[in-house]
């Protein structure tokens, strides 16, 4: 078997992990499977993309790599706008369409065809703005370096699993650690007796908006970095990132980036014994895997 | 002149009627169950398939076709695609609502994923032609084709229709109704609720299957492409619009829906040049995303809304009551 595998799956495993925090926070604390969750890294995606087009028409000297990268400058700040404006995106959409329906009293699965209806839009509306042919955010070609045992990977692969990890420690820090933090798991275990307590419910929402949208777009970001930009890359992640988010456990960061990287990895080993046509099938197969053996997940509490 | 447009006519609602075919599965999922199916696509697609390989002529670069008659293919369809939701269903419906939701999302994915690449079942991305047509020793008159095409649909859409409506007003159907509003009251009333969900789940997937075959037949050709999760989108968007829960309603739903759908492809072809038409063609599945959510906020029930009451027995005493009540709190419990 060919070691590159490892590395190939590590990475897509990195993005699939960011992923799906994204989608296990939601699903934990707003209580349902959003659909549109895959639309916000693809609009990351075109908005760093759309941003660094711009810097770059600006000032030429943006364009020049940085380093070993690459891309110059202009990417980086456009990834930083780009993470602004896709978290208002999801703001957006959840004032407009699941705030309302929460207000409501809808059920879950009234919240989950919402979202699926919001996906549809969303993706449609790129395709339109954007067309569907790939973008790049740079033409440079990049060597792979050797990393020993036979492992290769180019500095943006090693630059985009570094930011991955520094992300999830922030996250997890950031739910387990702060008061921000303890108001969200709180408003998970129990949204009226945090309301009860004092919790601004409102604004807990918000910030898991905020946030899964801001992970969203970087996983959309490096994706776009490593692969290509298309309207539909969204879409052909979000078996994966729901097979990681259930795999993990539903509520569990840590949980959802371990099974990303699981995910990731089972991709690329289960694509070469099978071939890359079979790729989106392995999701699946996870999926049904672990609701058979193990409904609740890797650090999931059973119902 | 007149002919062409009574032949167009045909076609049209000969296509709308096997999406109605499609919502009254759905309508069997959702609307009297509560159950949610985002891959409506793959089991449509799981029918047309089974009942292409069954009824086509045997073909050297792939397996089958084994000339079967054609009501063996739609049966074979119908039971293909209900046997994989009996498999879905038996795996999610016991877990949480919305894991059954990403699970059909999967199967969806997955039925496409064979249908492009498992060649020598499926043809791959070039699909399976030649699928029989009913009445094909008439086809040099078109009219008369098409009215008889026509005619066999309505004929399974009627017959479908009283079925179910039987169904929904047997004892089997108040009870799938008493666990979608209170799942603990119709256990406590000994209901096999798991039991019960999956038996309709099963029905719900048998039907979309026999409108896949249905359709493949109608059209004579089937391929990857017509089982994206556009058309998991409209048949949802035909079962809100007519009103989820009431069978007229699904009917409805569809030949109303697809003459918008039919009508706003006519005007993107009409106004947007050549160059410019997949793009517009995006725009239309906006139109439709937005009118979805636009009914879940404004008008969840949809143009005919449910039947509150479907016992012949309750009729008298139940009619004469106000529903306001009971329509809040419908979605509150389910």
């Amino acid at each position: 078997m060919n070691p590159q595998a490892l590395m190939d799956g590590l990475i897509t495993g990195a993005m699939i992990g960011l992923g799906a925090i994204g989608v296990t926070l939601t699903y934990s604390i707003l209580r349902f499977a959003n659909f549109a969750h895959g639309e916000f890294l693809s609009w990351g995606a075109y908005f760093a993309l759309a941003v660094a087009s711009a810097l770059g028409a600006m000032s030429s000297a943006l364009l020049a790599p940085i380093g070993p990268f690459s891309f110059g400058w202009a990417l980086p700040i456009a990834a930083v706008v780009a993470v602004v404006l896709t978290g208002g995106l999801a703001l957006l959409v959840d004032a407009l369409l699941f705030g309302r329906l929460r207000d409501r009293k809808s059920t879950v699965i009234i919240m989950v065809m919402a979202s699926f209806g919001a996906a549809l839009t969303l993706r449609s509306l790129l395709e339109f703005i954007a067309t569907s042919k790939p973008a790049y955010y740079t033409q440079a070609l990049q060597i792979a370096l050797p990393l020993g045992g036979g492992l290769r990977a180019t500095p943006d692969q090693l630059l985009s699993l570094a930011v991955s990890a520094v992300l999830v420690v922030a996250v997890h820090q950031l739910l387990t650690r702060t008061a921000i933090g303890r108001s969200m798991r709180a408003v998970s275990e129990n949204p009226q007796l945090a309301g009860v307590v004092g919790i601004e419910v409102r604004h807990v929402i918000r910030v898991v908006w905020l946030l899964g949208a801001a992970l969203a777009c970087v996983a959309g970001i490096s994706a776009g970095l490593l692969v290509q930009i298309r309207p539909q890359m969204g879409l052909d992640l979000l078996l994966p990132l729901f097979a990681a988010a259930i795999l993990g456990g539903i509520g569990s960061v840590p949980g959802a980036m371990l099974a990303g990287l699981i995910v990731g990895l089972a991709e690329a080993f289960a694509v070469q014994l099978i071939g890359a046509e079979w790729r989106a099938a392995i999701a699946f197969a996870i999926l049904v895997l672990v609701l058979l053996l193990r409904p609740q997940g890797l650090f999931g509490r059973p119902e | 002149m007149s002919v062409e447009l009574v032949g167009y006519a045909c076609f049209f609602l000969t296509m709308a009627l096997t999406y109605a075919i499609m919502c009254l599965g759905l309508n069997v999922q959702w609307g009297q169950t509560g159950l949610f199916n985002v891959g409506v696509a793959g089991f449509v697609a799981i029918g047309a398939y089974v009942s292409a390989l069954l009824t086509t002529p045997d073909a050297a670069n792939r397996l089958g076709g084994f000339d079967l008659p054609m009501p063996l293919g739609w049966l074979g369809g119908a039971l293909a695609a209900g046997f994989v939701s009996f498999l879905v269903g038996a795996l999610t419906i016991r877990l949480r609502a919305d894991y059954l939701a990403i699970a059909t999302f999967g199967v969806a994915v997955t039925v496409q994923l064979i249908a492009l690449n498992a060649e020598p079942v499926t043809g791959g991305p070039f699909g399976i032609g030649f699928i029989p047509r009913p009445f094909a020793s008439l086809a040099g008159d078109p009219l008369l084709f098409n009215l008889l095409n026509l005619a066999v649909l309505g004929v399974v859409v009627i017959l479908l229709y009283l079925a179910l409506e039987r169904l929904v007003r047997s004892p089997w159907g108040r009870v799938l109704r008493a666990i979608r509003e209170d799942e603990q009251a119709a256990r406590a009333l000994g209901k096999n609720a798991t039991k019960f969900r999956l038996q309709a789940f099963a029905i719900g997937g048998g039907i979309m299957g026999l409108a896949g075959a249905a359709q493949a037949h109608f059209i004579g050709f089937i391929a990857p492409d017509n089982y994206m999760p556009m058309l998991t989108f409209q048949v949802w968007a035909m079962l809100i619009v007519g009103g989820s829960g009431n069978n007229r309603g699904a009917i409805l739903g569809a030949v109303l829906v697809w003459a918008i759908w039919a009508g706003s492809a006519g005007l993107v072809a009409d106004l947007f040049p050549a160059g410019q038409q997949a793009r517009a063609a995006s725009l239309q599945i906006v139109m439709i995303g937005v009118a979805l959510c636009a009914i879940l906020l404004l008008r969840p029930r949809g143009i005919l809304g449910e039947e509150r009451v479907v016992s012949r027995h309750l009729g008298k005493f139940v009619r004469t009551r106000p529903i306001a009540a009971s329509e809040s709190s419908k979605h509150a419990n389910s």
